[in-house]
């Protein structure tokens, strides 16, 4: 078997079990299924009534879908640093099995979570006044686009897990840097009211770049007063989104193995 | 080493390991002879577990070499792990999937097509007396049956080596046997095995060869009774009633003991290691009693794992500073 056959085989087992610790874990449960239903209503509600009403509603639905699956990049640091500390990467070290096995199955687990989250938040923003206003193609691509950065997160996510010291410190670290990270950005206003240096990382922030090409394939306009973003990652937000994502699993795909590789609980 | 492969199951030579300035391993070497059970004793922090570490791949030696079942430990990492079982020192179970589950899991990540790896997680079940619980998520089980099956899970692929890394650490006196019954039925097998431990007794019960290793190196080997008869068998402890009178003791017990005595003035107490067990107690009593000494207190100990660190390497266990780690009289 090739290094990557055996990689997809044995990920895909790791991937049913973490499936299944989901499915029997009610935090998990609430986590993946709570949590996006609060942040829609929240966010539309208590955000959308002083910014604009329907039109930033709509508006701002691209951001939450965003930011939600980012932040599931946590449940990547939160499952590997948990099986990390209980012992049960040293007994998969000990198995004649893929390197890239539990790494591969705990992110495409998380991205098959993210899924449900999204599918659930759609649902939610539709009754919230979000539509889709562009072609079902579009649509299908806005998801992937989607999926493919919360996949690209989870990876950052499996370095933060395995390095982390203890779960308590996973816990906060996975979902610590992502604040700044996806607030200076146009998740949830426009990029043009932010002071200079943070305008300028909010144009060249990933998330912004991955919120614009979802908004525009959504067809979900920005509502008067919020001008969108502009330069070249916002002209070219589509590229741009998935030009990132594949750059971040470039860097943390392999990072990620080698620390595997070494790991050591405790 | 490959032409010895079948006689040796696992050799070490020279490993050395430091984390920043700690010398974990501090030059082991090591041999089991394939179908015989090496019993590594030693405390907290002696090492144990990074030779363990080492010789399941999970861990680099800073220099030396290791093979296992003929295979080099870092040349060769991939055939090494298709012929060992680890059960490492915590029982390394996932709570949310059922017993059967858990080996299913492991099976098929062996490489075992789906129908292989539930036959044979049903008859690991089955052996491990596991049928009530098979279907019950792990976290319901108690500290022994999680311990059976963490086991029965270095089993799955039914290696050539096994390696066990403090099985009966954290358990209860009924998880413990239970645990010893199930290493015993291994051995009776002829499986070759490695196992950590804290306890001389349980070195003793499962042991062929026993290696007691401190700070990092091997300080003594050979089996439990030349072990017991290198550190005089049982320790034996009198107390008397007038502080005066421990030099006669002292003089009594070095006649009678295997080593030098060991007197505590303040506490009126001596003691030493004897071979005969009650018979030198007996004795001890005899002459103590012609010399008109009054015995206030009077015990006989089997040797733990102190005795051992005592008599081979003149002080006693030295705990780390962490809480909570056992130390325990041996009966």
């Amino acid at each position: 078997m090739t290094v990557l056959s055996q990689g997809i085989r044995d990920g895909g087992i790791i991937a049913w079990r973490n499936l299944l610790n989901v499915r029997r874990n009610v935090d998990w449960l609430f986590a993946a299924v709570i949590q996006p239903i609060m942040f829609v209503l929240l966010f539309a509600y208590v955000f959308g009534g002083a910014l604009g009403g329907g039109q930033y509603r709509e508006f701002l639905i691209a951001g939450i879908f965003v930011q939600t699956t980012a932040f599931n990049s946590a449940f990547t640091v939160i499952g590997l640093c948990n099986d990390l500390q209980k012992g049960i990467i040293d007994r998969f070290r000990s198995l004649p099995m893929s390197r890239l096995a539990v790494l591969l199955g705990r992110t495409t687990s998380d991205m098959v979570v993210s899924s449900m989250a999204l599918l659930i938040m759609s649902l939610c923003g539709l009754l919230v006044g979000w539509r889709i206003r562009g072609s079902v193609l579009d649509a299908v691509v806005a998801y992937l686009v989607l999926l493919l950065f919360g996949f690209a997160m989870s990876w950052i996510g499996a370095l933060i897990g395995l390095s982390a010291p203890s779960v308590e410190v996973a816990q906060s670290a996975g979902l610590m840097w992502l604040f700044p990270v996806s607030f200076i950005s146009s998740a949830f206003v426009g990029a043009g009211t932010m002071p200079g240096p943070l305008a300028a990382i909010a144009e060249w922030n990933p998330f912004t770049a991955v919120i614009q090409s979802v908004r525009d394939l959504f067809g979900n306009e920005a509502p008067p007063g919020m001008a969108p973003p502009a330069g070249w990652p916002a002209d070219n937000a589509l590229l741009y989104a998935v030009l990132s994502s594949v750059l971040i699993l470039a860097v943390f795909v392999p990072l990620s193995v080698a620390k595997y590789r070494r790991v050591a609980s405790k | 080493m490959p032409s010895t492969a079948s006689d040796v199951a696992v050799r070490a030579e020279a490993l050395v390991k430091t984390f920043g300035s700690t010398r974990a391993l501090d030059g082991i070497d090591l041999e089991i002879p394939t179908g015989t059970v090496l019993g590594l004793l030693g405390p907290n922090g002696a090492g144990k577990t990074t030779a363990v570490r080492i010789l399941t791949t999970l861990l680099r030696p800073d220099s030396g070499r290791a093979w296992v079942a003929g295979h080099d430990v870092l040349a060769e990492p991939d055939a090494v792990r298709r012929a060992i079982g680890l059960s490492g020192q915590y029982a390394a179970v996932d709570e949310n999937l059922t017993g059967f589950e858990n080996l299913y899991l492991v099976g098929r990540l062996y490489g075992k097509n789906k129908p292989d790896a539930r036959a044979r997680a049903r008859e690991l079940i089955g052996r491990f007396r596991l049928d009530d619980a098979a279907d019950r998520p792990a976290k319901t089980y108690s500290g022994g049956m999680r311990r059976r099956l963490d086991l029965a899970g270095a089993l799955v692929a039914e290696p050539l080596v096994v390696l066990l890394d403090e099985p009966t650490t954290g358990l209860d006196p009924r998880g413990r046997l239970d645990t010893w019954e199930v290493i015993g039925e291994l051995v009776a097998e002829g499986a070759t095995v490695l196992l950590t431990t804290q306890y001389l007794e349980e070195a003793d019960q499962l042991a062929d060869t026993i290696l007691v290793i401190d700070r990092g190196r091997v300080i003594a080997s050979g089996t439990a009774d030349q072990l017991k008869a290198e550190i005089g068998g049982e320790r034996l402890e009198i107390v008397v009633a007038e502080e005066s009178e421990l030099g006669t003791v002292s003089r009594v017990l070095t006649e009678i003991g295997a080593g030098e005595p060991l007197v505590e003035q303040h506490n009126r107490r001596a003691q030493v290691l004897v071979d005969a067990g009650t018979k030198s107690l007996i004795e001890a009593l005899r002459r103590l009693d012609a010399d008109g000494v009054v015995v206030l207190d009077v015990s006989l100990h089997r040797p733990t794992l102190d005795d051992v660190f005592l008599s081979l390497t003149g002080h006693a266990v030295e705990e780390p500073a962490v809480a909570g780690s056992s130390k325990e009289e041996a009966k």
